[in-house]
């Protein structure tokens, strides 16, 4: 076979897309309900993930924790593990990780397992001839340590707390607007740590050939993560391959390179063999992120018209010393509603407790949820319905900066998402009861920034009139293998079952990756960028303008003329590469995805125990680029919700920050009963200034607010409202006659 | 995983008098050996054992040792004679997990007290004399009712409550024979030794449970939790109830998720035998059942909640009975 003859497109968003491109394709995938092309794999058990797939020899590391949760490591008994049958070597290794790499950091984390800051920090692998054997010895691990424990901060109430300049804003003067108004609330929230608990712990299995490194890891932008392992092993990026084909779920807990994929690595280095590491569930809840706990101030006032004068919102967070991430609380307050007077504080205290990093909408997440329930008790204090407040104070354009949006549809989602509810039905706080069960309704906003993030993809037209799609991004069961085939098979005007697509392998061209909802948007983009580029040269090759050519079940059109790909081709190959990249479009404009939740919850007046009955959302995020994975987003974010709202809530033990609920037993996720029927339903929408798909991101979208609107469901069924997350049967006891 | 010796069982008599663990469903056993909470040296694997039937006992019903939680929850006469039995098995673990289990397994199920599952901690339960982490610790899933000093941790399973309330028996084989005990004195209070979760004897073995002459009336099993499966009691409450003109004829009550032990307080059903239902009743029933009763901080709420739980089974009970 002949070279491939090359093709490629760079665009920057520097303006809205005017092209409308996808628009007028002929293939019809797009947007289409079609089914998951690995689904089958995935459903069989032959998709292989992380730690399923071992090159022959492979032995096994395990990780040994930290008993203590401030010091030093002053020894070990290597010797004794060493005795131990199977074991090859302990590991205690400088260039191990105190904890992951935030994502997009591109850059290895803090490392070193001698000083610990946190109760169950690794200190060291333990690596035997098989799993069994690395876990007895790993447990049989004694360390002597210089136990600084005492001098540990455990608990938010006792941190020092930091208000970095840049994270601090105001406009007007609020304390003033909050005196003046007719109606004001001033009041405080708590949400807890949480933990991703994707149903995949984080595993990794590493082999060396030279001095080149591959790893075959669970993570979610192999860009990153090569450069996170090059510079955590000292090596040139050159010299590692990340493969990530499959990744059983992320949420951001593997947006970063982590524990098991740098001491697998190191290991397999020292050893001249494979290594496999895999966290177990209890040391993915100790060492990889949590979502920060928050303790978060609202503000809120407004005139006797209802029309919102002041919005503030304080936020304090927490992270381990020295780790620049801190959740962005109040990162949607800024433009959600109006106000000419405004405050924005953010404050990061440090505390011995594992590591917080970005999980599923990080800011938002929990920051809408608490300013939405804020913003029912404001409604409620002014007499006016929730979700006619809201429409009120949708403003023009962002009333912090000045931008206009890109496109806001907050009110259109709210007033189609009420009707379809059935929202009219509402009673008045504590109104209904069906035997001992009250019941209620609540309603929240959901507001999630839109991101782009520069993302290259290949696309290959081979002569038999079948293409490839190329790119290191990855599918967290997202859906990533079946919207890139559905692109460009939509662009080439193929069948999708002639579309193959390749992802998590780092050799490949470079992707956003998955992360913040942009993955869609953007390595999107790069694939319809790169079928578009091969879809000119077909044009070409047919004598006519790429307006002129219609690509269709493999056939390309031009005026009267229809020609298989195959006869076009002739035998040539034809390789498209695209690349995205943001540009004036995200400075110019607020970019957002809109959506509106509504609840419908029971609470017992016996227990305390609150059932959601029923959940609906409308939602507004651009093109949708297949229904059904788009629908199943949004069902995920929305259950993430509900054990927001309800059940999630990571236990620490106040002595040395433990985290005791280690596990999916004790770490309440909500099971099938304790998820009622969703309603989702999404707007037609484009947004130009997005990207040239003109598509926005779902998946997170989704889980900001839904929990806003459980607790505001719960106050309507009680008439009391919960401040503090999740609502226990044991909070709603204590409040119940 | 510690390493062990492991054979496979082909009666009762391969391990009545020795000293290998039993294991079934494994559904527990083989997660606290994995975290070395438990490092049995010998196991001997007992599904093949036979034990696994239901058969009639005189009015009443004899199940094997080895009869499936799924298989008990679904037998015909169990649904229709004990449904209290049923509806409390059902109410525990997943389908999947209740398709493992084992009646015998279940009664042997071990705490899930954080603190015992960490190595790492001290715990009187898992290493006799290194102290209770959960006093003071996290304790909202704890004991309210006969803790001890050393030991605040729970009977974690809904199963042996709705025995409890039954009055069934389970009957153990040991080297010195076959004994019988009530399945109300099966679990014990920790003492100053938590390490015993129950009366069972090194070298016994559970051979059937057996249930007692069905006893008609209402069969109330209502567990609260803190997601509506999958997850483990705050508090349950387990209720037979028999009315009789107006009376209440039979009362049995057993409650979970708030001792060492299924708790059964027989002065509580006393004083509602023979009595008419009334709210004020039910409330000086409670008094009973928690007489004693003592929070640790994080669980004092499971002390309303069980008094309150307890009057909404009652008056569920002898709703609409004359």
């Amino acid at each position: 076979m002949s070279d491939p003859i090359e093709v490629s497109l760079t665009h920057r968003m520097n303006f809205p897309d005017k092209e409308d491109l996808l628009d007028r394709t002929a293939q019809g995938i797009l947007g289409t309900p079609m089914d998951r092309p690995e689904g089958p794999l995935k459903v069989s058990g032959t998709a292989t993930y992380a730690d399923e797939d071992h090159p022959p020899g492979t032995v096994y590391g395990w990780l040994v924790r930290s008993s203590i949760s401030k010091g030093w490591v002053t020894g070990f008994n290597t010797r004794d593990l060493r005795a131990m049958p199977g074991v090859l070597a302990v590991i205690r290794d400088k260039r191990m990780l105190r904890n992951p790499a935030q994502g997009q950091a591109s850059k290895a984390p803090y490392q070193g397992p001698a000083e610990i800051f946190y109760k169950g920090q690794p200190i060291a692998l333990v690596v035997a001839e098989t799993f069994e054997q690395a876990r007895d010895a790993a447990l049989n691990a004694r360390a002597d340590y210089d136990d600084r424990s005492a001098k540990g901060v455990f608990v938010p109430a006792e941190a020092k707390y930091e208000a970095p300049r840049s994270q601090q804003a105001s406009k007007g003067d609020l304390d003033e607007a909050m005196d003046e108004a007719a109606f004001a609330v001033d009041v405080e929230y708590h949400t807890p740590s949480m933990s991703h608990a994707a149903m995949e712990p984080h595993a990794a299995v590493a082999w060396w050939d030279g001095g080149h490194v591959t790893l075959r890891g669970s993570y979610q932008m192999l860009g990153s993560n090569k450069a996170e392992l090059a510079d955590a092993l000292g090596i040139s990026p050159r010299n590692v391959r990340i493969l990530s084909p499959y990744v059983g779920g992320g949420f951001g807990s593997k947006l970063g390179i982590s524990h098991e994929g740098v001491a697998a690595a190191i290991a397999a280095q020292k050893l001249g063999r494979p290594v496999a590491v895999a966290l177990h569930r209890r040391q993915q809840f100790e060492t990889t992120h949590r979502r920060s706990e928050s303790r978060q101030r609202i503000r809120l006032s407004c005139g006797a018209d209802g029309r919102m004068t002041g919005v503030g919102h304080d936020a304090w967070v927490s992270n381990l010393p020295a780790e620049s991430f801190s959740e962005p609380v109040t990162q949607a307050t800024p433009f959600t509603y109006d106000g000419e007077n405004r405050q924005i504080g953010h404050h990061v205290g440090r505390l011995n407790i594992t590591c917080a990093g970005s999980m599923r909408a990080p800011g938002e997440a929990i920051g809408v949820p608490v300013t939405e329930a804020a913003m029912d008790e404001l409604a409620q204090a002014a007499g006016i319905d929730p979700v006619e407040f809201r429409l009120r104070n949708i403003p023009e354009k962002d009333p912090s900066s000045g931008r206009p949006f890109s496109s806001n549809r907050l009110a259109d989602c709210l007033t189609r998402g009420a009707e379809s509810f059935g929202w009219k039905d509402r009673r008045e706080n504590g109104a209904r009861r069906e035997g001992e069960w009250l019941i209620g309704m609540g309603v929240a906003s959901a507001i999630r920034v839109n991101m782009l993030v520069p993302s290259t993809a290949r696309v290959i037209l081979l002569p038999d009139g079948t293409a490839r799609v190329e790119t290191d991004m990855t599918d967290i069961g997202t859906g990533s293998y079946s919207i890139l085939t559905q692109i460009a098979a939509e662009v080439l005007g193929l069948p999708a079952d002639r579309v193959t697509t390749v992802l998590g392998d780092s050799d490949l061209p470079q992707s956003s990756g998955s992360g913040g909802s942009f993955g869609a948007a953007s390595s999107g983009s790069s694939v319809m960028l790169a079928a578009k580029a091969v879809r000119e040269k077909l044009a070409k090759r047919m004598d006519c303008d790429p307006d002129d050519l219609t690509l269709k079940d493999g056939y390309a059109i031009a005026e009267n003329r229809r020609r298989t790909l195959a006869e076009v081709l002739e035998g040539d190959t034809l390789q498209g590469t695209g690349t995205i990249k943001k540009g004036l479009t995200s400075v110019d404009h607020q970019q957002a995805c809109w959506g509106a939740q509504f609840a419908e919850v029971a609470v017992s007046t016996v227990t305390g125990e609150v059932h959601v009955r029923r959940l609906a959302a409308t939602f507004a995020c651009g093109r949708i680029l297949n229904a059904k994975t788009a629908r199943s987003q949004c069902i995920g974010g929305m259950i993430f919700g509900i054990g927001q709202a309800l059940h999630e809530e990571i236990s620490t033990d106040a002595r040395d920050g433990s985290f005791v609920n280690r596990d999916l037993a004790e770490y309440h996720v909500p099971a099938n009963l304790d998820v009622p029927h969703i309603d989702i339903e999404f707007l037609n929408d484009r947004d130009p200034y997005a990207n040239p798909m003109q598509a926005k991101g779902i998946g997170e979208l989704a889980c900001c607010g839904t929990a806003g609107a459980i607790v505001n469901a719960i106050a309507n069924a009680t008439g009391e409202r919960f401040r503090s997350f999740p609502v226990t049967l044991d909070k709603v006891l204590e409040r119940l006659g | 995983m510690k390493a062990f010796d492991y054979y496979r069982a082909e009666s009762p008599a391969d391990v009545i008098g020795t000293d290998a663990r039993p294991i079934a469903g494994g559904t527990n056993l083989l997660d606290l050996m994995k975290h070395q909470v438990e490092t049995p040296d010998r196991l001997a694997d007992v599904n093949h054992v036979g034990l696994d039937g239901i058969e009639r006992d005189g009015d009443g019903l004899r199940v094997g040792a080895l009869v499936r939680n799924s298989d008990l929850a679904a037998d015909p006469s169990v649904r229709e004679g004990w449904p209290l039995l049923s509806r409390a098995i059902l109410a525990g673990a997943s389908g999947q997990i209740r398709n493992r289990a084992t009646t015998g397994g279940n009664l042997m199920q071990r705490t899930r007290c954080y603190y015992f599952y960490d190595l790492d901690t001290p715990c009187n339960k898992r290493a006799p004399g290194s102290g209770c982490s959960a006093i003071g610790g996290v304790n909202r899933i704890h004991a309210i009712l006969g803790a001890s000093g050393d030991c605040i941790a729970t009977y974690p399973g809904d199963m042996a409550v709705a025995m409890s309330a039954l009055d069934a028996v389970v009957e153990v084989e040991g080297p010195n024979g076959r004994r019988e005990i009530a399945a109300t004195d099966f679990h014990r209070l920790p003492g100053d030794a938590p390490q015993r979760d129950n009366d069972l004897q090194p070298g016994e073995m559970i051979l059937s449970v057996r249930l007692p002459a069905p006893l008609g009336g209402k069969h109330i099993y209502r567990k609260v939790r803190d997601r509506r499966s999958y997850a483990f009691a705050l508090v349950s409450v387990a209720a037979v109830v028999v009315m009789d003109a107006g009376r209440m004829s039979t009362v049995r009550l057993a409650f979970g998720g708030v001792a060492h032990k299924p708790w059964r307080v027989p002065a509580a059903e006393a004083l509602l035998q023979g009595q008419a239902p009334s709210p004020d009743l039910f409330d000086r029933a409670a008094d009973a059942v928690l007489d004693g009763a003592t929070g640790q901080g994080h669980n004092d709420f499971k002390i309303p909640l069980l008094r309150r739980t307890l009057n909404a089974v009652l008056a569920e009970a002898t709703e609409g009975s004359k």
